[in-house]
């Protein structure tokens, strides 16, 4: 465990500088692949190179910056109290969406996203997020199926 | 000069109302004007909710629409939502909305005095008239910033994008240089699919469905739906309803606030058009200014933060004017101010309209359509706030675990329908988690959309302006217009390296905004 808290109570903007220059290294790498041609007659990969260079430039000055700086207390990276039950429900809501409606509809999907989403609030009950959950897919039905006509069926089987 | 400007907005009139003869059918253009102005209060008083998740929310849905119809809805939940956000930060001291942080400093008092109905009558009254000066403002400002814009060749177009960029990005919350780093990755965004002269598909990695790009519509929802949800799931602090009891009678402010808060709701709406006209200080900006000024100059500056009317009156009137002043370099030239125009702009061009100083000669429907309807949707907006101010209080009161994942279903089904593709969902799923990341590494996502928006534009004339020197760099200094706006983008970047030194690089508006929030 040591290693690993020591790892977070680094100052959080090394990490923000060193994922900006990974994008920007990133960039400069893909982009290499295209045809990069000159000022004058610019090729696909001319402007993403630039940006590349940029980027990693800006990610090397916000770690540069924060070591330069003195020490604040909001600078480390810890995530006060992980919500890890609130994130899984938030994602596995969308998810969810996606499986059910290819397999199932518009129906169980929002059923589905609705009630797991839900589940994420600590204040949430099953009772009321399962009120809750029918009362959107009820609405969503109505406004999305009817009135709008989305092209997603109501119910269909297992067909993707 | 005028009179044109005058003769155009009554063809803007006639526009949204349709023509004399057809007046008796249902006028098509209001309804969703009220739409518009309906769904934008109701998500400006739902604490937790935001403006840039529902107006993309929204956008699929307008696909099938004409694009007056389209932008005016649009439009219309951004300044309606700024006057539901004022009764979240009077009533509730919560800062849901930025530009009205400021206000629950003078406006909580207030309602802990029981004043509480007098604070959202000024408000309402400041409200109007700073968007009325705003509106003006455009119907007069626009069509003479178009003719000097049309003068424009791809070096100036270029370097003014640049301007608006890093203004965007530099003056905005947070520290300048995370600003001009999330810029950067939104060009990077707007690079993803082919490219517009050879057909290239670029940082597609394989995936055919990136071919055409990044999904406006799902970056955002990722990025201000999701990750904002992520964010927020459990913050939130219980809503205490022991104030919120207002009443219609209430709401009429007595003869000595209205004389107090006079001049200052006047000095609000100038602040805040002047705000307007700088790229990148949006609605935020200008509250916060006009109220440092306002307690500056007042003669008791003790009285502000204990209920103070002009600390009410004066940043909501230039909230106000400055958020329809954003419309000006958003639909003149084609330079969006900050996250919420650069959406708009999304949205036009997905209508299939280029947005530039062409706009207003070649769409005049859209633009006059577009002031017009700032008109009728205030007027709207009055009418609603008013009389119906128990049903807002009541609103007020919904938690946020009925709230959030409704709103996730509307992301799901409304990223859907963009393409009919499971797809879509997917990609916005993944930009959720990424944003949710960036927020903790302390980076605020609204210029990623700037960049995002603009960067195929600023490509495109970058790439014409090397073709039309020859490649060289020096054109963007040798042209006089050119080389004003790269000199203002120095400037730019000494004042902020100069901020930066003094103040050790916090933000002033960052100090006002968790205040504001205990």
């Amino acid at each position: 465990m040591e290693p690993l808290r020591n790892l977070l109570t680094q100052k959080k903007d090394y990490y923000a500088g060193g994922l900006m220059t990974l994008i920007g290294v990133g960039s400069v790498l893909e982009a290499r692949h295209y045809n990069v041609g000159t000022l004058f007659h610019m090729g696909p990969g001319f402007f993403p190179i630039i940006l590349g260079v940029t980027m990693t430039c800006l990610g090397i000055l916000i770690a540069g910056v924060a070591a330069m700086a003195p020490a604040v207390d909001d600078d480390q990276l810890i995530i006060p109290k992980p919500e890890w039950r609130a994130w899984a429900c938030i994602l596995a809501g969308p998810i969810l969406f996606i499986f059910l409606g290819n397999l199932g509809g518009l129906i169980p999907a929002t059923f589905a996203c609705v009630f797991v989403s839900a589940l994420g609030d600590r204040e949430s009950t099953v009772k009321s997020a399962l009120v809750l959950a029918v009362g959107v897919t009820v609405c969503g039905v109505a406004l999305f199926s009817y009135l709008l006509q989305v092209s997603l069926p109501m119910w269909r089987w297992g067909a993707l | 000069m005028i009179l044109s400007a005058l003769t155009d907005l009554w063809h803007g009139f006639e526009v949204i109302f349709g023509p004399p003869y057809l007046w008796h059918f249902m006028p098509y253009y209001l309804v969703f004007t009220f739409l518009g102005v309906l769904i934008g209060n109701i998500v400006g008083v739902l604490p937790g909710m935001g403006v840039l998740a529902t107006i993309s929310i929204l956008l699929p849905l307008t696909f099938g629409m004409k694009p007056v119809a389209a932008i005016l809805m649009l439009a219309g939940v951004f300044y309606g939502a700024q006057y539901g956000g004022a009764i979240c930060s009077i009533l509730l001291n919560l800062p849901c909305h930025p530009p009205h942080a400021v206000t629950c400093l003078d406006g909580y008092p207030m309602t802990k005095q029981g004043r509480g109905g007098v604070a959202l009558g000024i408000t309402v009254i400041a409200s109007f008239v700073g968007a009325s000066w705003g509106i003006m403002e455009m119907t007069f400002l626009a069509p003479v910033l178009v003719q000097v814009a049309l003068k424009f060749g791809p070096s100036e177009v270029c370097s003014l994008m640049l301007l608006g960029l890093l203004a965007g990005s530099t003056l905005a919350r947070g520290s300048p240089i995370k600003g001009v780093a999330m810029t950067v990755f939104g060009l990077l965004l707007g690079i993803v699919g082919a490219d517009i002269e050879t057909g290239t598909p670029r940082f597609a990695f394989g995936l055919t469905e990136l071919d055409d790009g990044v999904e406006i519509v799902a970056l955002a929802l990722g990025l201000f739906g999701i990750a904002e949800f992520m964010n927020t799931v459990n913050q939130t602090a219980p809503i205490n309803t022991k104030y919120t009891n207002v009443k219609l009678r209430d709401m009429w402010p007595a003869k000595a606030d209205f004389r107090r808060a006079f001049w200052p709701m006047w000095r609000g709406t100038w602040i805040g058009s002047l705000c307007a006209l700088i790229p990148g200080t949006g609605p935020t900006i200008a509250s916060f200014v006009s109220y440092a000024v306002e307690k500056k100059i007042s003669r008791t500056p003790e009285r502000f933060g204990h209920g103070a009317i002009e600390g009410v009156a004066c940043p909501e009137a230039s909230t106000h004017s400055s958020v329809q002043g954003d419309f000006i370099p958003t639909m003149s030239l084609g330079i969006p101010g900050d996250a919420v125009m650069a959406l708009l702009l999304g949205a036009l061009t997905i209508q299939g309209i280029v947005p530039g100083p062409q706009l207003i000669s070649q769409h005049p429907d859209v633009f006059w359509g577009l002031v017009a309807s700032f008109w009728v949707g205030n007027i709207m907006l009055v009418i609603l706030n008013v009389p119906m101010i128990g049903i807002w209080v009541k609103l007020l009161t919904i938690p946020y675990r009925y709230l959030y994942p409704s709103a996730l279903f509307f992301i799901c089904i409304g990223v859907y329908s963009t393409n009919n593709d499971m797809f879509q969902v997917g990609e916005t799923i993944a930009i959720g988690i990424f944003g949710y990341i960036l927020l903790q590494l302390g980076f605020h996502p609204a210029p990623i959309l700037l960049g995002f928006v603009l960067g195929p534009r600023f490509e495109e004339n970058f790439r014409r302006a090397m073709l039309i020197s020859r490649g060289d760099l020096l054109v963007f200094v040798e042209r006089p217009i050119s080389a004003f706006f790269v000199s203002l983008c120095v400037l730019l970047i000494l004042a902020q390296i100069f901020v930066r030194l003094r103040t050790n690089g916090r933000s002033k508006v960052d100090e006002v905004i968790p205040r504001a929030a205990e």
